[in-house]
């Protein structure tokens, strides 16, 4: 393997983690607040997808536009999953809280199934994500470049909302101890719902640029990749937003690197990152950044 | 007491009468159509009880059991079919050796099937010991893995499941008096352990693993020995279908499987084994039912154009409202017992 191509195989990977990363995100922040896998999440995350295309094809708006709308809708999707499903639910045993999270995932998808159907399709991409540019000798199209940049755009954007805001300070603390930042007066209903908003806007906004890598979209788009981001969450420790994006860019880049290295093992591509996973659940299920959970008596 | 008890065993016996002659009755007079949901739904109880026992009864939620029947469904088809038969279907690339060698006789069937279920308990055990030192959801997600790693599996290794093609032409064994009689012997042993020492420590599991483990129960021994239990009727079940639809390919297992059985539980009652039984059958009958929501109608001057796949979305929708608004399901955690119905119709009497 020559330089060149490493190093289009290293951008490959930093690119798809860096959209591991943004889906990751989602999970981490609701499991730290809530302590429930958000399994709709990777749905919210093809909706996305859905919303820019029917806008960009249907109502012809122009691409950037498409996008906005296409995330916001999707921080309403994610707000509305909660106040349906979750918040019923939040005093209940565990158990049914996983089952309703199944629930809610298996109705998006089959209600996407129905409604547009299996047939996978093409998502438009702007000229911007078209260009190919030359990196030390190596071509490299626009996706693979903006894409990532674009990440770590939204990431750098999110670590301020999480780290200086108030709001992002509240969602620490719900994170923390939820009765105690409930008793200090934080409206934790408020915060829960603010969380929701934000994680499902990065889904959303991590499905639209996944398309315009991948540019196939179909109801189920949204199932592996909702996977991997989770192994990148359990992986980097799951409720800690720092960790869940070194997750992310650390199975992305391995993900790539497999294939690359193994073609003729890249059709069990998508058995490795279990793989991964369950290694790490029993090696270090606290993962890199994680720290070590004592059980309550 | 043990009056009550007498009149059960024979009550008991009754109803066993009443389900063999039900059983003759429909196997020679009901049509094909009838049989194959009736054995639909005995598949259903095997594969929702054997659930029931690791989800509802042990407490883990394990989203796997897709995963062990594949592995039994597979293995009885590799072992059943002819082998005549496997040189045709495998045209892409040929069946490894020892599979591609023999074959069992019709009569060996049950032995296939108990090699199958043996095989989805040994897995079972082996994906079992790392993962289920887990809680909760992390089992959760480490056995959604493990399903999607056998579906990545069956979908690669051509050589042994001929792919994404799967695989034709396997013989149609089963009947009404097969997958009736496995549905028996599931609830049978499956109950009995429930009530046995072994299912009050589950119970204890599932109520409080702490609490269980100072009063001397083996956690992780007792986790163990109700998933490789679950995994082999899971891999019976398996079996069965296969048999029953005479093929079998990756997209027969996949989570849709296992979201069907989790519908089932649920809808019973986590816990109640008697509840997944009737929830089998309901659940089989619903699913035909609802395939002529699907189907498209003219009613007067209207068509009204089928909506495919429109099955799965009234399911997820149930499951939700389920555990929202009635998340006890039918029987909760109670079983169905004699008394139960003697009460029920003493009740209906007076009112």
């Amino acid at each position: 393997m020559t330089g060149t191509v490493f190093l289009q195989q290293l951008m490959n990977g930093v690119s798809l983690g860096s959209l591991y990363a943004l889906l990751a995100i989602g999970y981490t922040l609701v499991y730290g607040i809530l302590g429930l896998i958000n399994f709709a999440h990777s749905d919210v995350f093809m909706l996305g997808t859905y919303f820019a295309f029917f806008m960009m094809v249907i109502f012809m708006l122009p691409w950037w536009l498409s996008i906005i709308i296409g995330v916001a809708l999707c921080a309403l999707v994610g707000v509305s999953i909660e106040r349906v499903a979750y918040r019923p639910l939040r005093n209940a045993p565990r158990i049914s809280a996983l089952i309703t999270a199944v629930g809610v995932s298996f109705f998006i998808e089959n209600l996407g199934l129905v409604t547009v159907g299996a047939r996978p399709k093409g998502f438009p991409r702007p000229p911007l994500m078209k260009n190919i540019y030359m990196l030390a000798g190596a071509r490299i199209q626009g996706v693979t470049f903006w894409v990532p940049l674009i990440s770590v755009a939204i990431l750098i954007l999110l670590f301020y909302i999480v780290y200086k805001t108030k709001m992002g300070m509240a969602m620490r603390a719900v994170a923390k101890d939820l009765e105690t930042t409930r008793l200090m007066g934080v409206n934790v209903d408020k915060v829960i719902m603010y969380t929701f908003a934000l994680g499902s806007a990065l889904a959303g906004a991590g499905g639209i640029m996944w398309a315009f890598k991948y540019p196939q979209i179909n109801p189920l788009m949204g199932v592996f990749p909702g996977w991997k981001a989770f192994t990148a969450a359990v992986v980097g420790g799951i409720g800690n937003v720092v960790g869940a994006m070194m997750g992310g860019f650390i199975i992305g880049i391995s993900e790539i690197m497999i294939v690359a290295f193994f073609p003729h093992l890249s059709g069990y591509r998508d058995a490795f990152v279990f793989t991964i996973l369950i290694i790490f659940l029993l090696v270090k299920p606290g993962g890199i950044m994680g720290e070590a959970q004592r059980e309550k008596v | 007491m043990e009056r009550d008890t007498r009149i059960n065993l024979f009550l008991t016996f009754c109803l066993f009468g009443l389900l063999l002659l039900g059983i003759w009755l429909a196997e020679n007079n009901l049509n094909s159509y009838l049989i194959r949901v009736f054995n639909t739904a005995c598949i259903y109880i095997v594969a929702a009880s054997a659930y029931n026992l690791i989800n509802g009864i042990t407490g883990q939620f394990s989203l796997g059991p897709n995963a062990f029947m594949a592995i039994g469904g597979y293995t009885v088809a590799l072992l059943m079919l002819p082998v005549a038969q496997k040189q045709q279907v495998y045209f892409l690339k040929p069946l490894i050796w020892p599979f591609s060698a023999f074959s069992f006789p019709p009569y060996l069937f049950v032995a296939a099937l108990f090699i199958g279920g043996l095989l989805a308990a040994l897995f079972a055990l082996l994906i079992g010991v790392p993962t289920l030192r887990l809680r909760g959801d992390y089992l959760a997600i480490a056995t959604f893995g493990f399903g999607e790693i056998v579906v990545v599996l069956a979908n690669n290794l051509i050589p042994l499941t001929n792919g994404a093609l799967g695989i034709k032409g396997i013989p149609e064994y089963t009947n009404l008096w097969w997958t009736a009689g496995w549905a028996f012997w599931t609830v049978f042993v499956i109950k009995s352990l429930v009530n046995s020492s072994y299912g009050r420590a589950l119970k204890a599991i599932r109520e409080d693993e702490i609490a269980a483990e100072a009063m001397g129960v083996n956690l992780f021994r007792s986790k163990l020995m109700a998933f490789a239990i679950s995994g082999f009727f899971a891999g019976v079940a398996g079996g069965l279908f296969v048999t029953l639809i005479s093929t079998v390919s990756p997209t027969l297992f996949t989570f849709t499987m296992t979201f069907n059985l989790l519908i089932i539980i649920v809808l019973g009652g986590l816990g109640s084994i008697t509840g997944s039984t009737i929830t089998a059958v309901i659940f089989a009958f619903m699913q035909e039912l609802l395939r002529e929501v699907e189907a498209p109608h003219t009613i007067g001057p209207w068509t009204f154009p089928g909506i495919p796949g429109m099955r799965m979305v009234v399911f997820a929708a149930l499951l939700v409202v389920l555990m929202i608004f009635y998340r006890r399901g039918l029987f909760g955690s109670r079983e169905l017992s004699w008394q139960m119905v003697i009460d029920w119709l003493k009740g209906r009497r007076r009112a």
